[in-house]
C-alpha cells in the first residue's frame, strides 16, 4: 500500500485576528508608544503655546537659577529658560531625527529589492558596498562626515544616509530572498509582468513592514546620533536649541547644577522609549497567534 | 570544506573590505567643499600654507593617481604627517591606541557580563514577570547617548557616592588604568548592553525552545545538564554571532565615551583633530577603526568556526 | 485480537489546554486509549487534532504554554499526569523513550552522534563514559548504521536524513524502554527511507519486546505497524479497535471519511472522497459531536450534548451515536481492500 498523506492545509485558527485597526488599542506597548510619542511630538509642535519665553533669550541677571513659577525648569548658564529650550530643542531634534532615516529607507530599500530580486552581479556589488560601510564604526563615520562636510543639519543627513542605508538593504534583500519564492511570485512571473511592477506591487508590500518597523528603532539611533554631534559640536549649530548641546553646556555645572546635564537628556530617553513601544506593539500586532 | 580552509577564505574576504575602506578614506577629502587645503588650514591660510597641503595631498595629480600614492604610502606605514602637531601619524596613533584597546577589551567583557545574565533571565521564562522588566530595559537603553550615560555615571560615581572613581584621565600602572577605565567601560557596556540583551534573548529563545533540547529531555538526563550540554552550547554560539555583528556600534561607542571621561585614546585624538581641522589624523583614525573591526569581525568568525562544526564556505 | 489484562500505558480521558490570549485552546479534550505490553497502537488524525500534544503530554514535554488541566496517564498503573517532575525525569528514557519526525532538528547540531547516543546510558544505567561510547557504538550497530565507530564522531549534518532518524531510534534504545513514543517518524523522510524505518522498528519492537506508540496522519503506515488504533478528531477520541476491524467496517463517519479520502493502490477507486469542511476552532468547539458539521450523516441529536467513546461488539468504540450509518455505507461500498 503506498503511503498517502491526507493532510489538509487547513489551520484550527480561522479568522488570524481582527485586523490591524481592531486590535491596536488592545495592544499596551502600541497605546503606550503612541501616548509618549505624541506628548513629546504635540509638546515639540506646541511649542510657543507651551513656553513663556524665547529658548534663546538670555537673562545674565538669573542665570543657574533654581526652578520656580517663572522659569518651572530654572535657568541655564546664560540665564535662558530651560523648559523652552528643552521644548524648542525637541522640536529640532525630532524633526531632524524623523527626517534623517527618510533617505537612508529610501535608498536602503530600493537597492534591498534590487539585489535580492535580480541576485548575481548586482547582488554581489551591492553586497560588497554594505560591507565596506559597515566595517566603519557608525559614529567614527558620522563625526568624520560631519567634520568633512562642515556642522550643521544638511551635513546631518548626508552623513546620515551615507552610513544608515545599509541596514534597510540588508533587511529588504534577506526579505526580498524569500518572497521571490512564493508562488503568487512565480504566477506573476509567468503572466509576463514587468520586473518593476512584480517589484513594486508584488514584493515589496509584503517585505516592507520590516523596514518600517526597523525604521522606528533607526529615528532612535539617528536621534542619538545627532544629539551627540550636537554634544560634539559638530550637529545642529548654536544659537537653535538642541538636546545635544544643552547637555554639552551643562556639562561644567553638573557638580552643582546637574539638572542642566539630565534632562535634555531623559527628553531623548523619552522619545527612545516611545519609539521602542511602538515598534514593539507594531510588531506584535503584524504577528499572528 | 574544512575549518582551515574556511578560516583562510574569511581572510581573503577580508582583503576587498580594507581596499574599500581606503577608498572611503580616500574620497573623504574630496567631500570636504572648496579647496580642501584652503578649507582645512581656515583662517591661518597661507598661499605657501595652501601649496604645501597641495603637493603633500596630491591635489593636482589625476584623482586615481592620488589614490594609487595615498594606497602606497599606507602599505609603506605611512599615514601622513599631522597638518597640526607636524609629527608622524603612524606613531600618534601608536601612541593612543593602548586605552583605547583597553577600553574595547573591557567594554565588551562588561557588555557580556550585563547582557547575557539579563537575556537567560528573560529567555528562561518567556512573557514572565522578569521577561518583561528585561525586555523594558533595553527600550530604555537604547535611546541614551552614550556621552550623556557617561555623564550620568559621573554625577553618580565620581561625584557624589563617595567618589570611588576618578572623573577622567588614564590612571598610572595597572590598576590606575583599570580602576580609570571602570567608568568608561560600564558606559560604553550600557550603552551596547541593549542591542545584545534583545538580539541574545530572541537567539536564546530558540535555543531553548529548540526541537534538540526537547530530544535532550526526553533522554531523561539531569535538567543541568540539559542546559549546559544542549542549550549552552549552542547558545554561545549565537552570542558570538551577535557580538560580532555589533562590534562596530561598539568601537563607535569608545569614540564618544573617550571624549566624555578624558581617555587619551585614538577617540579622543580623533576629536581633537577635528578641533584643529587636522585631517590627516581623522582620515587615518577613521581607517584605523575600521581595520580594527574589520580584524575583530574575522576573529568573532573564527571562533564560530572553532565552535560550530557546521560552518561552511558558500 | 484482544488486549492483556494490565495494559503498558492506559490514558483517561486526558485534557491539554493552551492558553493564548485570545482564548484557551483545548488541543486534547478527553482523550482515552490503552497500550497493551508488547503492543502497538497508532493514533491517527488530521494535524492539529491533537495527536502530537497526547503524545508530549504522556512524556511530560508540554510545549510552554500547553499544559495537563485533567485526567490521567497511567504507565504501568502509575499516574504520570500528577507525578514529581523528578519521577517523570527518571522514567524518560528508561520507561518511556519518544522519536521525533525531523531527524534534523531534533538532534543537537554540535554534538556528535555518538556522544548523543551515549547520553542516556552515562544518566541512566551508571555506565562510565567509555562503556556508554561502547554502548553507544553497539546501538548504532543494532540500528543498522554501517561503520558504528567512525559515524559516531559524525555531527548530524554530515549523515542522511534517513541516518539521522536511525541514530534518533538508537537514542530511544539506548536504555531499553518498556514504551516508545514515535510521533510521525517517517514524514520527513524518502518513501523507500520510510520502508526501511518503519521495517527496523517493527523488527526492533519483536527482538525487544517493547510497545509502540505511533502517531501519524498516514494510514498505510498504521497498516503496515500497528495492531490496534485510536482515530482522534479535533482534540477528542472518536474511534478505537484493532487496525483490521476499524479499517474494513469503520463505526465512525471521520473514519469512514478519513479512508475514503486515501488513494488505494489495489483497487483503484473513481472517486477519492475529501471530507468537506475543516477543523473546528477549539478555543470555541461546536456543542455536540464535533464532526457534525462535516458529517454527511449527521442528524438533529448530533448537534447537541458531548458525546463520549461508546463501547461496540468485541473491543471497539465510537463516539457516533450512529454507528450503523458508517456501516451501512462501507456495505454499499467497501473502503479497503490493501489491507
Amino acid at each position: 500500500m503506498a503511503s498517502a498523506a491526507l493532510e489538509p492545509a487547513t489551520s484550527l485558527v480561522e479568522d488570524r485576528g481582527r485586523g490591524f485597526a481592531g486590535r491596536w488599542y488592545r495592544t499596551p506597548s502600541f497605546v503606550a508608544g503612541l501616548l509618549i510619542l505624541g506628548t513629546l511630538i504635540g509638546l515639540a509642535l506646541a511649542a510657543p503655546l507651551v513656553t513663556r519665553y524665547s529658548p534663546t533669550a538670555q537673562d545674565l541677571h538669573h542665570t543657574l537659577s533654581g526652578s520656580s513659577s517663572q522659569h518651572w525648569l530654572g535657568t541655564d548658564q546664560l540665564g535662558r529658560d530651560v523648559w523652552s529650550r528643552l521644548v524648542y530643542a525637541g522640536r529640532v531634534d525630532l524633526k531632524v531625527g524623523f527626517l534623517a532615516v527618510l533617505l537612508p529607507f529610501l535608498i536602503g530599500t530600493t537597492l534591498g529589492s534590487l539585489a535580492g530580486y535580480y541576485g548575481g552581479k548586482l547582488d554581489m556589488l551591492i553586497a560588497y558596498l554594505v560591507n565596506v560601510v559597515v566595517a566603519f564604526p557608525f559614529y567614527v563615520l558620522i563625526i568624520a562626515m560631519s567634520f568633512v562636510l562642515g556642522p550643521g543639519e544638511r551635513s546631518i543627513y548626508i552623513a546620515i544616509t551615507f552610513v544608515g542605508w545599509v541596514s534597510y538593504t540588508r533587511i529588504i534583500r534577506a526579505e526580498i530572498l524569500v518572497a521571490k519564492r512564493r508562488e503568487y511570485v512565480e504566477a506573476a512571473k509567468v503572466a509576463g509582468l514587468r520586473d518593476s511592477r512584480i517589484i513594486v506591487r508584488h514584493l515589496l508590500p509584503n517585505v516592507i513592514m520590516q523596514a518600517v518597523i526597523f525604521a522606528m528603532s533607526d529615528i532612535i539611533l539617528s536621534l542619538a546620533a545627532i544629539v551627540t554631534l550636537g554634544y560634539l559640536g559638530l550637529g545642529i549649530q548654536p544659537p537653535t536649541p538642541d538636546w545635544g548641546d544643552m547637555i554639552a553646556g551643562g556639562q561644567n555645572f553638573i557638580t552643582t547644577k546637574w539638572q542642566l546635564s539630565v534632562f535634555p537628556g531623559l527628553c531623548v530617553v523619552l522619545t527612545g522609549l516611545g519609539l521602542s513601544l511602538l515598534a514593539d506593539g507594531v510588531n506584535d500586532l503584524m504577528r499572528p497567534e | 570544506m574544512d575549518r582551515l580552509s574556511y578560516i583562510a577564505s574569511r581572510l581573503l574576504q577580508v582583503i576587498p573590505v580594507i581596499f574599500g575602506c581606503t577608498l572611503v578614506c580616500f574620497f573623504m577629502l574630496h567631500l570636504v567643499p572648496g579647496d580642501p587645503a584652503r578649507t582645512m588650514l581656515g583662517v591661518h591660510a597661507t598661499p605657501q600654507g595652501v601649496a604645501r597641503l597641495h603637493r603633500e595631498w596630491g591635489l593636482d595629480q589625476p584623482l586615481w593617481r592620488q589614490y594609487l600614492d595615498y594606497l602606497n604610502r599606507l602599505l609603506h606605514g605611512d599615514l601622513g604627517t599631522s597638518l597640526f602637531y607636524n609629527l608622524d601619524v603612524a606613531q600618534l596613533i601608536k601612541d593612543r591606541l593602548p586605552p583605547t584597546l583597553w577600553l574595547l577589551f573591557l567594554s565588551a567583557l562588561m557588555s557580556v557580563l550585563i547582557a547575557i545574565p539579563l537575556a537567560m533571565l528573560a529567555a528562561s521564562k518567556p512573557d514572565g514577570a522578569r521577561d518583561q522588566v528585561v525586555r523594558v530595559v533595553p527600550m530604555i537603553g537604547l535611546g541614551m547617548p552614550a556621552f550623556w550615560t557617561g555623564i550620568i555615571l559621573l554625577i553618580l560615581f565620581a561625584l557624589n557616592l563617595g567618589r570611588v572613581f576618578p572623573v577622567g584621565g588614564y590612571g598610572h600602572g595597572f590598576t590606575g588604568h583599570v580602576r580609570s577605565m571602570i567608568l568608561p567601560s560600564l558606559t560604553v557596556a550600557l550603552f551596547i548592553s541593549p542591542i545584545l540583551i534583545r538580539s541574545l534573548r530572541a537567539s536564546l529563545l530558540e535555543v531553548l525552545q529548540a526541537d534538540y533540547v526537547t530530544t535532550a529531555r526526553a533522554k531523561g538526563i539531569p535538567e543541568r545538564r540539559v542546559m549546559i550540554k544542549h542549550a549552552l552550547r549552542n547558545g554561545v554560539i549565537s552570542m558570538v554571532t551577535v557580538l560580532g555583528l555589533n562590534i562596530a556600534y561598539l568601537v563607535g561607542g569608545t569614540l564618544v565615551v573617550e571624549q566624555v571621561f578624558a581617555l587619551p585614546g585614538i577617540g579622543q585624538l580623533m576629536l581633537a583633530a577635528i578641533f584643529q581641522r587636522d585631517f590627516t589624523v581623522v582620515q587615518a583614525i577613521a581607517l584605523v577603526f575600521a581595520i580594527l573591526v574589520v580584524l575583530i569581525n574575522l576573529l568573532t568568525d573564527i571562533v564560530h568556526a572553532m565552535l560550530d562544526p557546521r560552518v561552511r564556505f558558500d | 485480537m484482544s488486549e492483556p489484562a494490565a495494559p503498558l500505558l492506559e490514558v483517561r480521558d486526558l485534557q491539554v489546554r493552551i492558553p493564548l490570549s485570545r482564548g484557551t485552546v483545548r488541543a486534547v479534550d478527553g482523550a482515552s486509549f490503552t497500550v497493551g505490553v508488547g503492543g502497538a497502537m497508532g493514533l491517527v488524525g488530521e494535524s492539529g487534532c491533537g495527536k502530537s500534544m497526547t503524545l508530549r503530554a504522556v512524556m511530560g514535554l508540554l510545549p510552554r504554554p500547553a499544559e495537563i488541566t485533567g485526567g490521567q496517564v497511567l504507565f504501568a498503573g502509575e499516574d504520570l499526569a500528577t507525578a514529581r517532575a523528578s519521577r517523570i525525569r527518571e522514567l524518560r528514557g528508561r520507561g518511556i523513550a519518544m522519536i521525533f519526525q525531523e531527524p534534523m532538528t531534533a538532534l543537537n547540531p554540535v554534538m556528535k552522534v555518538g556522544a548523543q547516543i551515549a547520553e542516556g546510558p552515562y544518566a541512566h544505567l551508571g555506565y562510565g563514559r567509555r562503556k556508554a561510547r561502547e554502548r553507544a557504538i553497539e546501538l548504532m550497530q543494532l540500528v543498522g548504521i554501517p561503520d558504528p565507530v567512525r559515524r559516531s564522531q559524525s555531527y548530524p549534518h554530515e549523515l542522511s536524513g534517513g541516518m539521522r532518524q536511525r541514530v534518533m531510534i538508537a537514542i530511544a534504545l539506548s536504555c531499553e524502554p518498556q514504551l516508545i513514543l514515535c510521533d510521525e517518524p517517517t514524514t520527513a523522510l524518502d518513501v523507500t527511507i520510510q520502508d526501511q524505518i518503519l521495517k527496523l522498528l517493527l523488527r526492533l519492537r519483536e527482538e525487544l519486546g517493547m510497545s509502540i506508540v505511533f502517531v501519524t496522519h498516514d494510514l498505510a503506515v498504521i497498516a503496515q505497524t500497528c495492531q490496534t488504533l485510536a482515530v482522534m478528531y479535533a482534540g477528542e477520541v472518536v474511534e478505537a479497535g484493532t487496525v483490521h476491524e476499524v479499517f474494513h467496517q469503520p463505526r465512525h463517519p471521520y473514519t469512514l471519511g478519513l479512508l475514503r479520502s486515501v488513494p488505494d493502490p489495489v483497487d483503484v477507486r473513481d472517486v477519492l472522497d475529501s471530507i468537506p469542511g475543516s477543523p473546528p476552532d477549539l478555543v470555541a468547539p461546536p456543542p455536540g459531536c464535533r464532526f457534525a458539521p462535516r458529517c454527511p450523516f449527521a442528524e438533529d441529536d448530533c448537534l447537541e450534548g458531548r458525546k463520549p467513546l461508546l463501547p461496540l461488539e468485541g473491543d471497539r468504540a465510537s463516539a457516533c451515536i450512529h454507528p450503523d450509518r458508517a456501516a451501512e455505507s462501507v456495505r454499499e461500498q467497501p473502503v479497503i481492500t490493501g489491507v
